[in-house]
């Protein structure tokens, strides 16, 4: 079966096409709680420019949005906002730990900071660097776009493997509510 | 307008067993628990110590020569005569309990819910004694020494998201 196709015709798949359409217009959501926020709204800006990469339309609904960038500390009183935020987001959406903070809690290892947003919501793409350089999280959305396309079908297969129903590694050695209560032993020569 | 040694002696004068000391040119009483609020509305209304900077509170679990528990601080300014105070009580459990200051200076509110917050020091009469900075269900007073630093657990008392439930 020979069909005669003109020069400037294309033949992809439609998959292919859904993913490409896609990751060329991720519309972040800015979920900026701390000073790594700063260097995302740099990342923005005019010097870096994320437009160039399809990914300027910062939204601050969850449901325009299917990007969530979470730039920044997240204490325990935030954790359920940003759940909340991360289930009112449609499919397809996908998360980036921007951050020391986000992604294992930095240096505040403190009894109110989540250590690692990835225990409580499914993360995609995690930049180190406290905080990292815009050029870093350039370069972690255009992985990411890479992602997209590799994965990425119109039937949402791509969230249905094995790996993103994993439970994530620091779940397994939560502590436990209610444990025995660490104090302080008493300093040689006190009365 | 008196000096702040007059404001002082008149304060042990009429109140028992108030200790004072000085340190770089800061003044502190200590005043008994049963006395404070006497003490305090004295230093508003006869001293005119009419701003109350900051309420907060020391735990000394484990300080050096500390006898006592928790020491409650009241930082008090005077905006006409130029003086500042500092007013401590003393705190030992099981009475962690002092009256509101309130009625005294407004701004004492959200001070002492952070107090509450932190310490677990309980202010009667305060109009709405409510954590201020941790969830409603927290159940600890982290500021305590005797709070373990990580926490117990709190941070991660939460459900997990995965892809295919959200
Ligand atoms: S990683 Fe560093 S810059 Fe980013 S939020 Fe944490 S402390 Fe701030």
């Amino acid at each position: 079966m020979a069909i005669e196709l003109p020069e400037n015709v294309v033949v992809s798949k439609l998959d292919s096409l859904a993913s490409w359409c896609r990751k060329n217009s991720l519309w972040p959501m800015p979920f900026a709680t701390a000073c790594c926020g700063i260097e995302l709204m740099a990342t923005g800006a005019s010097r870096h420019d994320l437009a160039r990469f399809g990914a300027e339309v910062f939204r601050f609904s969850p449901r325009q949005c299917d990007l969530m960038i979470v730039a920044g500390r997240v204490v325990m009183k935030m954790l359920p906002v940003l759940q909340r935020i991360w289930q009112q987001m449609h499919e397809p959406k996908w998360c980036i730990s921007m951050g020391a903070c986000a992604s294992t809690g930095g240096v505040f290892d403190t009894y109110s900071v989540v250590q690692g947003i990835d225990r409580f919501i499914p993360v995609d793409m995690y930049v180190p660097g406290c905080p990292p350089r815009p050029e870093q999280l350039i370069q972690a959305i255009i992985d990411l776009q890479d992602k997209i396309q590799a994965e990425g079908t119109i039937e949402g297969r791509e969230f249905n493997t094995f790996a993103r129903q994993q439970r994530k590694r620091a779940l397994m050695e939560l502590p436990i509510i209610g444990g025995p209560q660490i104090i302080m032993p008493p300093r040689q020569g006190v009365n | 307008m008196s000096t702040l040694s007059e404001v002082v002696a008149a304060l042990k004068d009429r109140f028992a067993e108030v200790t004072d000391s000085e340190f770089r040119g800061q003044t502190r009483v200590v005043v008994q628990q049963s006395q404070c609020f006497d003490a305090l509305s004295c230093l508003k209304n006869e001293y005119g110590f009419d701003m109350l900077v900051d309420v907060t509170c020391v735990d000394y679990l484990n300080f050096r020569d500390a006898t006592d528990r928790f020491g409650l601080v009241y930082v008090l300014a005077g905006t006409e005569s130029n003086l500042q105070l500092t007013v401590r009580v003393m705190l030992n459990e099981p009475d962690l309990t002092v009256p509101s200051v309130v009625p005294l200076w407004e701004g004492a509110n959200w001070m002492e819910r952070e107090v509450w917050d932190m310490f677990g020091i309980r202010f009667e009469g305060h109009p709405d004694l409510r954590r201020i900075l941790l969830p409603e269900e927290f159940a600890a007073h982290p500021l305590r020494k005797d709070y373990p630093l990580q926490g117990r657990g709190e941070r991660h008392n939460f459900p997990v998201l995965t892809r295919a439930e959200a």
